[in-house]
């Protein structure tokens, strides 16, 4: 194989990149995605829809200059929703400016910070807002202001966030489903403090990887980004409503891993003390990976993770004590093929678990497929997933990268 | 012939020379190999490459993977190397940081741009396929003298060329080889191919390493490494399609756990 057999296109990208890391570039980039979601049984609640189609439109641009010492990345998103005008919404997922230093890195603008281990629940995480009408699993984020500073030395990287505003999570409106019997409001937020969403928050972490180790320690000052419901009105006088109320907390986090041999074992736990509430939660767990597994060309991936939580249940934290038991079944084929498949069961309710499947794979360099599934059960009225046993749905997402 | 002639010998010197010592004697020639084949690639201090993965079925269908891969030298401890994928372009922005060391298993991770994380890889998917290629982990990390036991089994032709044929076996338990048998050019001392046996001590892979071009008056660089997997037909070659070393130019910052988010 020569280099006569290149395409023309990956010339020109050897040519781009011919001064290697440290030359200058400009690149534009991102996906469309054609999104239908089918929910497997009616709904509890008048107006909610059995299908539900969306397309979102998440582009990038990102420039270097000064030999790579500064970046500036804009990725605003937008998701049209046929259904559910509250689904339907745009943000800034990314807008920021990074200054690297010789031993400092000092970023300023919009973005996307991830802090954890555990693959089950996030508990360490806080600096973003969940986008949650977006994606029901609490992985996509809505893009948060922020000013960091962050130090690499000899033990680790100490970074220190200062976050001047605020964002709401966001909720299904009356006409999507996997919310309450009443959608929770995405107008009106109570706070704590008086400045509302212009509190500034402040955060630092501490981070380092020591030998078979990965550790973080970390600290949060600041509006939860985990809200409490407060409602009025009533069902039977028809004028319920629903409120997020953020209240001012103070959290100490820390995540740990460790590798041991085929073994990854994790950690997570945090303190959390509010005005109504001080507690601990954690989850704990490990995941082993069989390459090749029986022979096959095929990785399988065992996970177990434990999760507790001193706090009653509320809408927003289900798992008081409960168990994940997943599979993580990997093709190594051309076209990435992944399955995972989770299953969370509540050990104080045997008729309460969820469960999950993600599967995705690339049908062409630039299409790529994946289809999700979330089911839930309970018969208990107390728990969470009362309000949404109904919810078990499907999606199915086509994603076009350029 | 050779084979035999060989045995034969073997057998007449038995008599009079213990095992032992023989077998020191191609110890001893293997790791001479080994440490000259090192010595005259080091003092390269960094690299960096745009390389051109092409992975290949059985069937002969092709899927292909841009990827840059820079390096950087660590005398007496194990180089350290950081891969970020082009394409496809779902997976564009991936990285994969890998510290190798002489005596301890490699530390590993891998930056996964959509969700901003940072995983730790366990020590045991070394074995494992490198993104979905005929290249395991391992075979992506440093040749460290510790790293093997080396036996020198004869000397051979190979394509023209005469070759050192070196046996190697790893040292660490959880390598997916029970042994790899390499074939060293006497006059500059590069790997002109590599056979991988599995922990069955069967065939698993072959290595051919092509078109080897000098850079800096001093450093070797096959243009095209062809990975073949013997026991499933399938294979993955990689083309340097452009390389430097001795730049100066790599960014050691980027060589950081903690730093991999933003490297593009």
């Amino acid at each position: 194989m020569g280099r006569s057999a290149l395409k023309p296109s990956l010339l020109a990208v050897s040519i781009a990149l011919q001064g290697g890391i440290n030359e200058a570039r400009a690149e534009f980039s991102g996906s469309v995605s054609v999104e239908q979601r089918y929910f497997l049984q009616d709904a509890i609640y008048t107006a909610q829809p059995r299908a539900q189609s969306s397309v979102a439109l998440s582009p990038e641009w990102f420039t270097e200059w000064s030999d790579g010492d500064n970046t500036l990345v804009f990725k605003p998103f937008y998701r049209f929703d046929q259904e559910d005008s509250e689904r339907t919404h745009y943000d800034i997922r990314e807008l920021i400016w990074t200054h690297l230093g010789q031993s400092y890195e000092f970023r300023a603008g919009v973005g996307k910070v991830f802090w954890g281990q555990t693959e089950s629940l996030h508990l360490v995480d806080i600096i973003n807002q969940t986008d949650l009408v977006d994606a029901i699993d609490f992985e996509a984020k809505l893009g948060q202001p922020m000013v960091s500073f962050s130090y690499y030395f000899d033990a680790g990287t100490l970074s220190a966030f200062v976050l001047p505003y605020f964002r709401e999570r966001t909720f299904s409106g009356v006409q999507g489903r996997l919310r309450p019997m009443v959608p929770i409001s995405n107008d009106v937020a109570f706070y704590e403090s008086d400045d509302e969403q212009s509190h500034v928050d402040y955060a630092l972490r501490w981070q380092q990887s020591i030998g078979d180790w990965e550790i973080g320690l970390s600290y949060f000052t600041g509006t939860n980004r985990e809200p409490l419901l407060i409602n009025t009105g009533s069902i039977e006088a028809g004028d319920l409503e629903l409120f997020p109320y953020y209240e001012l907390i103070d959290q100490y986090g820390i995540d740990l891993l460790w590798v041991n041999d085929s073994w990854l074992y994790k950690f997570e736990g945090i303190h959390r003390e509010s005005e109504t509430v001080s507690f601990f939660a954690g989850v704990a767990g490990l995941e082993y990976t069989w390459v090749g597994a029986l022979g096959s060309n095929y990785d399988l991936g065992w996970l177990i993770e434990y999760q507790y939580d001193e706090r009653d249940s509320n809408f927003f934290v289900p798992s008081q004590n409960d168990l994940m038991l997943g599979v993580r079944w990997v093709w190594n084929d051309f076209d990435s093929t992944e399955i995972l498949f989770g299953f969370i069961q509540d050990l104080d309710n045997t008729n309460s678990y969820n469960a999950y499947l993600e599967a995705s794979t690339r049908m062409t360099e630039n299409w790529k497929w994946t289809m999700n599934g979330y089911f839930f059960a309970t018969e208990d009225i107390e728990n969470p997933y009362y309000f949404i046993r109904r919810d078990d749905h499907v999606e199915f997402n086509v994603e076009f990268f350029f | 012939m050779f084979k035999c002639n060989q045995l034969v010998m073997g057998a007449i010197l038995g008599v009079a020379v213990a095992f032992s010592s023989t077998t020191f004697a191609d110890e001893a020639e293997g790791l001479r190999i080994a440490k000259e084949r090192k010595a005259r690639d080091e003092g390269w201090e960094d690299s960096s490459a745009n390389t051109t993965m092409i992975l290949r079925n059985a069937n002969g269908q092709e899927s292909e993977r841009e990827l840059r891969v820079y390096t950087l030298e660590v005398p007496e401890q194990g180089d350290k190397s950081l891969t970020v994928f082009d394409s496809p372009a779902d997976i564009k922005g991936t990285a994969f940081l890998s510290f190798s060391y002489i005596s301890e298993p490699d530390d590993q991770w891998m930056y996964l741009p959509k969700l901003k994380r940072v995983k730790r890889i366990s020590t045991q998917n070394k074995s494992g396929p490198f993104m979905s290629s005929e290249f395991a982990y391992e075979d992506m990390s440093s040749f460290e003298i510790d790293k093997f036991k080396f036996d020198f089994v004869k000397t051979d032709t190979f394509e023209g060329q005469q070759v050192y044929v070196v046996e190697q076996v790893p040292t660490d338990q959880f390598s997916g080889y029970s042994k790899q048998v390499v074939y060293i050019d006497t006059q500059e001392y590069r790997p002109l191919k590599t056979d991988y046996y599995d922990k069955k001590g069967s065939l698993l892979k072959t290595l051919v390493l092509e078109d080897y071009k000098l850079y800096s008056d001093k450093y070797w660089r096959p243009t095209a490494s062809v990975m073949t997997n013997v026991q499933t037909g399938k294979s993955t070659t990689l083309i340097i399609n452009e390389i430097s070393l001795k730049t100066g130019e790599v960014d050691e910052r980027n060589f950081d756990e903690n730093r991999l988010k933003r490297v593009r």
